[in-house]
């Protein structure tokens, strides 16, 4: 069971969280004109990592916010956790 | 039957307390502090089971988890439970075991027969032999190892036992109360860490209470016990026995078995069975310490052959001689402790030593014990069936490829000592690569991955003043990055035997003309010729030899063979052992009842149980309860010796004659407030929300991204910036958490919060032609009419002093009122309800009456809104906004979705009018078409129209807009019915909606 660093709460255990996904998937802007293929791209294609990855993390059982969780997908090791409006790149 | 077997005076049991139980049906009598082995070697019993593929005799072969064979059928306190080792299983008052693998018993069984055909069961003997012919597999093969095969028989019956979870953190958790997990343990709870120290036999002390070595002034023994006296006083140290430490999880998470009450004969009062502990540390120190390994020879299973180390303990700890005229085969010195214990203890052992000369303290005391020992030889084969009788031993060359001439000697047990494997299960558990040590032909804890330190015999060392050294050392570094505090501690004295090195030699070869079976895996009947085999065959990787042979695949998994195993493929395959590498080790280390592992979450405690405010009135009201997601709501009201069918009808005609009410209290509501929560909702619904005035309610339908139907319900506004949504009983905890995602992910920028308020809220939903009526004797203080309360208004009402909402609002189709109060009100407001209900001759009614109003009106709901199904399908295309965007908007323009043949939902009506038609059911054109039968829709709803007193169902159809008028037919292949069916309108009953705004 993983442990992760909450942002709001502190190290919780696994079974607090629910998985959100891909955490770089940005949302196209609403009213926006886009292709078929770039709708497609964010509704449905997602790389399936090996290694570094952000994903969505929500504390579901605890202060219900959505978090940012940078974690190996293969080893599982979790190297930073942000807030929900933290940017990934900084 | 006496005690033949046992010695006087020598052990650790508790000789006051004598102790009868039964195995087989034979009563026998032990002492207490004996496990079922040691109880059962004291009375000369050898024979315990029979192997699994040849059916081969069994006996004990280890003392504790290790061992393969001594697995029996345990009753206790009238349960019965399987897969028990015997050498675990500590005894008590009436305790009753039995051999499993054997029909009709132990001493005749039929299964033996493999042993005589064993040429037909070589290696892959699952894979190739029950291949062909097919046929043979229902009528011979499977019911043949049905009845002759398997580690026991679980019990069906509701296991009444009761198990307990529990989470721990601690700073330090020891695995194995040996030399170096005590030492360690001092030292870091000394520091004021909190120290969890687990052992997963009864006894603490490991090694310890079997090794003649002396720790400052004090017999090893003896300083284990002063160590674990003084531990568990200190406030900051939980110390636990029979508790299996059994994974290794991500992040420092282990996960602990407890035996609370499997040593009794019944577990005490309140307390559990086992309880499984899940703990979080900081750092973990493996001091598991390391399995004796066998040294592989012809009929090496035979009863009677066991490991030197289990034979010493079980003298030792159990005071029980495992012989009266043992033979002790070993490579190294460890078997000359054995050797000397029997000696000490008035029987006169021959030692096999397969080295030339070797030298040691050890050696010399033999000598002087006058030990006859034999170096340069080895156990060629064990002779006798049931029971070892005699050895064929022989000398060896040097090079240990040739035998010289065979003798045969006398004797009732060969005890084997192949030198010592590491426990390294926790390590490989917790990502550790293990590397292989030449030193000791074993592999080895490499670099940590995780928080894990391994200490002593588990990481290759077998110095007692070394390990002590090292885990006072690493108890006292640990605890440091800790505490922040220190303890030294001097090392105390240590006075042990030095050792000679020992021989890496681990199989006798084959005397000329002789075909022994060699075993490796004593569980699974893996010899070394089923590995010759599999290798012959062209298997490399040792991940697939193990699967081919089942070579460590058994309950024990392969703890005495694996290595074995691997240096056997390493010879054939002229490769070092470290080339051809370990298998993967997985938790569990060893067998975990399922009770335990599923803990207290089972029957009704498997999931919460949610009940509204008015539960209480349901239950008294005969209600009959339906699981709604985790609530409990009433299915139908139960009048006299009415079926549901009966029942439903009546309270689903009441509603559309007079006035019925139902508890909505399971609705989720989610209570939306902030500047932006207008333009939020107008975002999550697919209709427009920009312009709606307060105190009115709105029905809408949100999507998900791809387009697909997530969930329906009202919002109502409240006041400027307030709004109350409700939202499906199973999606409410779904949309709380799509709501979330949008306002702390995609759109921060929105002033907006949102809560769950559905148990702060008691909803009744009174519908009917008659339901104004009574709503103005419920408020007479507010104006309901239909002008002052018009279809899709909201008013606060006030409910004799109380505080309500009333939306108008109708899920039945009827003239009908939501009122809301908060929940402690609810069971006034429903008992208010009923009483000034009654000229108006109210009913209750559930959710099965709800379903059958819902769709003869054509309402969907969960079974049209599954996850697969879009607004068009459910013929809520007029909802969709084209002026605005909306989540998954842009999804509904897949070529797919706007299809001229898209599915839309539609009516049903049997023909005769008469028939129930199946929910599920497949819509075909014709049912006697050549399958597969082309697939034309499927029934999501069915009900029996009160309205018109026949059958109706709604379905989701192909080409849906085109069918009304078609005949078809429906076809249940589970239920064996075919139906011939007319396609009509969704909208069975008051098409036009006139009823709910009248
Ligand atoms: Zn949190």
């Amino acid at each position: 069971m993983l442990h992760i660093k909450c942002p709001h709460c502190g190290m919780r255990s696994q079974n607090e969280f629910s998985y959100g996904g891909d955490a770089s998937i940005k949302r196209p802007e609403l009213n926006k004109e886009i292709s078929d293929q770039d709708w497609d791209n964010f509704v449905y294609n997602r790389k399936s990592l090996r290694g570094k990855h952000w994903e969505l993390w929500q504390h579901l059982s605890g202060c219900r916010q959505w978090i940012k969780v940078e974690r190996d997908t293969s080893t599982h090791e979790i190297f930073n956790t942000l807030k929900a409006n933290e940017d990934i790149s900084s | 039957m006496s005690q033949g077997f046992r010695l006087k005076d020598v052990g650790l049991i508790n000789r006051d307390k004598k102790i009868s139980f039964k195995f087989n049906e034979r009563i026998y009598y032990g002492y207490e502090g004996d496990t079922l082995a040691s109880a059962l070697i004291a009375n000369g019993v050898h024979l315990v089971g029979r192997s699994f593929k040849y059916h081969r005799p069994r006996g004990f072969f280890g003392v504790g988890v290790d061992e393969p064979y001594a697995v029996v059928q345990l009753y206790r306190n009238g349960e019965t439970e399987p897969n028990i080792k015997a050498t675990e299983q500590e005894l008590f008052e009436g305790l009753e075991a039995k051999s499993v693998n054997c029909w009709p018993s132990v001493n005749f069984d039929i299964g033996a027969i493999n042993n005589f055909l064993k040429i037909f069961l070589p290696a892959g003997f699952y894979y190739k032999t029950f291949m062909w012919p097919k046929s043979f597999w229902y009528r011979v093969y499977e019911p043949f190892i049905r009845k002759a095969a398997g580690l026991g028989v679980a019990s069906i019956k509701h296991d009444k036992e009761r198990y307990e979870h529990k989470y721990e953190y601690c700073d330090l958790l020891i695995a194995g109360s040996g030399p170096s997990g005590l030492a360690a343990a001092y030292t870091a709870a000394k520091n004021g860490a909190k120290v969890i120290l687990a052992e997963d036999k009864p006894r603490f002390g490991g090694s310890l209470l079997t090794s003649e070595v002396n720790i400052g002034n004090q017999s090893g023994k003896d300083w284990a016990e002063g160590i674990i006296t003084e531990l568990k006083e200190m406030p900051n140290v939980i110390v636990k026995n029979r508790s299996q430490i059994f994974g290794y999880y991500d992040h420092n998470m282990l996960v602990m078995s407890e035996k609370i009450s499997d040593h009794l004969p019944k577990t005490k009062k309140y307390h559990p069975n086992k309880k499984l502990w899940y703990i979080r540390a900081k750092e973990v120190l493996i001091s598991s310490g390391s399995i004796e390994r066998p040294i592989v020879f012809g009929n090496n299973d035979t009863p009677g052959v066991m490991l030197s180390s289990a034979a010493k303990e079980y003298l030792k700890v159990y005071g029980v001689l495992v012989g009266k005229n043992p033979l002790v085969f070993t490579n190294n010195d460890s078997g000359y402790e054995t050797a000397i214990e029997f000696k000490k203890n008035g029987v006169d052992p021959v030692v096999l030593d397969s080295r030339k000369n070797p030298e040691s303290e050890i050696i010399d005391e033999a000598k002087n014990l006058g030990i006859k020992i034999r170096f340069s030889h080895v156990v060629v084969a064990a002779q006798g069936y049931k029971k070892v009788k005699s050895a064929d031993i022989s000398s060896i060359s040097e090079d240990k490829k040739r035998l010289g001439k065979i003798e045969n000697i006398k004797c009732d047990c060969i005890c084997v000592s192949g030198f010592w494997t590491p426990t390294i299960h926790l390590a490989s558990q917790s990502g550790n690569k293990t590397k292989f040590n030449e030193d000791i032909d074993a592999f080895v804890p490499g670099i940590s991955k995780q928080n894990e330190t391994t200490l002593g015999a588990a990481n290759g060392v077998f110095s007692l003043e070394e390990t002590l050294k090292t885990s006072f050392e690493a108890g006292n570094d640990l605890s440091k990055k800790i505490t922040e505090k220190e303890y030294k501690v001097s090392v105390p004295k240590v006075v042990e035997k030095k050792s000679s090195q020992h021989d890496k030699f681990w199989c006798v070869p084959l005397p000329k003309g002789k075909n022994y079976k060699r075993f490796l895996d004593f569980q699974n009947d893996v010899a070394v010729s089923d590995i010759e085999i599999a290798l012959r065959e062209g298997y490399r990787s040792i991940e697939h030899v193990k699967r081919y042979t089942t070579l460590g695949m058994a309950t024990d998994q392969g703890k005495t063979s694996n290595l074995n195993g691997l240096q056997l493929v390493s010879n054939i395959e002229n490769k070092v052992v470290p080339a051809v590498g370990h298998t993967t080790f997985r938790p569990p280390y060893t067998p975990v009842s399922i009770g335990a592992i599923v803990g207290r979450e089972v029957g009704k405690h498997s999931k919460p149980t949610r009940k509204s405010p008015m539960h209480f009135w349901h239950e008294k009201n005969n209600a009959v309860f339906v699981d709604a997601g985790v609530w409990l709501r009433p299915r139908y009201y139960k009048k006299g010796n009415e079926t549901l069918f009966e029942a439903s009808k009546r309270e689903a005609k009441n509603v559309r004659t007079n006035v019925g009410v139902c508890d909505v209290t399971t609705l989720g509501k989610i209570d939306i407030k902030g500047r932006d929560a207008a333009e939020f909702l107008n975002r999550v619904y697919t209709n427009a929300w920009l312009k709606l005035p307060i105190g009115k309610a709105r029905y809408g339908v949100m999507l998900r991204e791809d387009g697909i139907v997530m969930d329906d319900g009202t919002t109502t506004r409240i006041s400027k910036n307030h709004y109350h949504m409700t939202t499906t009983t199973a999606q409410a905890a779904n949309v709380l958490s799509h709501l979330e995602y949008y306002l702390q992910v995609v759109w921060p920028e929105l002033n907006v919060n949102v809560i769950s308020t559905t148990e702060q809220w008691a909803g009744a939903a009174i519908a009917g032609p008659k339901s104004r009526d009574l709503l103005q004797k419920l408020f007479p203080k507010n104006d309901v009419s239909n002008k002052g309360l018009p279809f899709m208004g909201y008013l606060d009402g006030d409910l004799f002093g109380i505080k309500a909402r009333i939306f108008r609002i109708s899920f039945s189709g009827e003239l009908a009122y939501e009122v809301n109060v908060e929940s402690d009100n609810g069971i006034f407001m429903w008992q208010k309800i009923m009483e000034i209900g009654k000229e108006f001759e109210i009913q209750p009614y559930g959710t099965e009456a709800l379903s059958t109003l819902r769709i003869e009106m054509g309402h969907v709901a969960g079974s049209e809104l599954d996850g697969r199904t879009i607004p068009y399908d459910n013929s809520l295309e007029g909802l969709l906004s084209k002026k605005k965007d909306f989540i998954g908007k842009r999804s509904l323009s897949k070529n797919a979705f706007v299809a001229e043949d898209r599915q839309k939902i539609v009516g049903v009506v049997p023909i005769d009018k008469k028939t129930n038609i199946p929910e599920g059911s497949h819509l075909v054109k014709d049912p006697n078409a050549q399958l597969p039968n082309i697939k034309l829709g499927y029934i999501s709803a069915s009900c029996w129209s009160v309205e018109f007193d026949n059958p109706f169902s709604l379905a989701i159809i192909k080409n849906g807009k085109n069918m009304i008028g078609q005949k078809l037919f429906a076809m249940s292949p589970l239920k064996n019915k075919i139906i011939p069916v007319e396609i009509v309108s969704s909208h069975y009953v008051d098409p036009n909606g006139e009823r709910v705004r009248s």
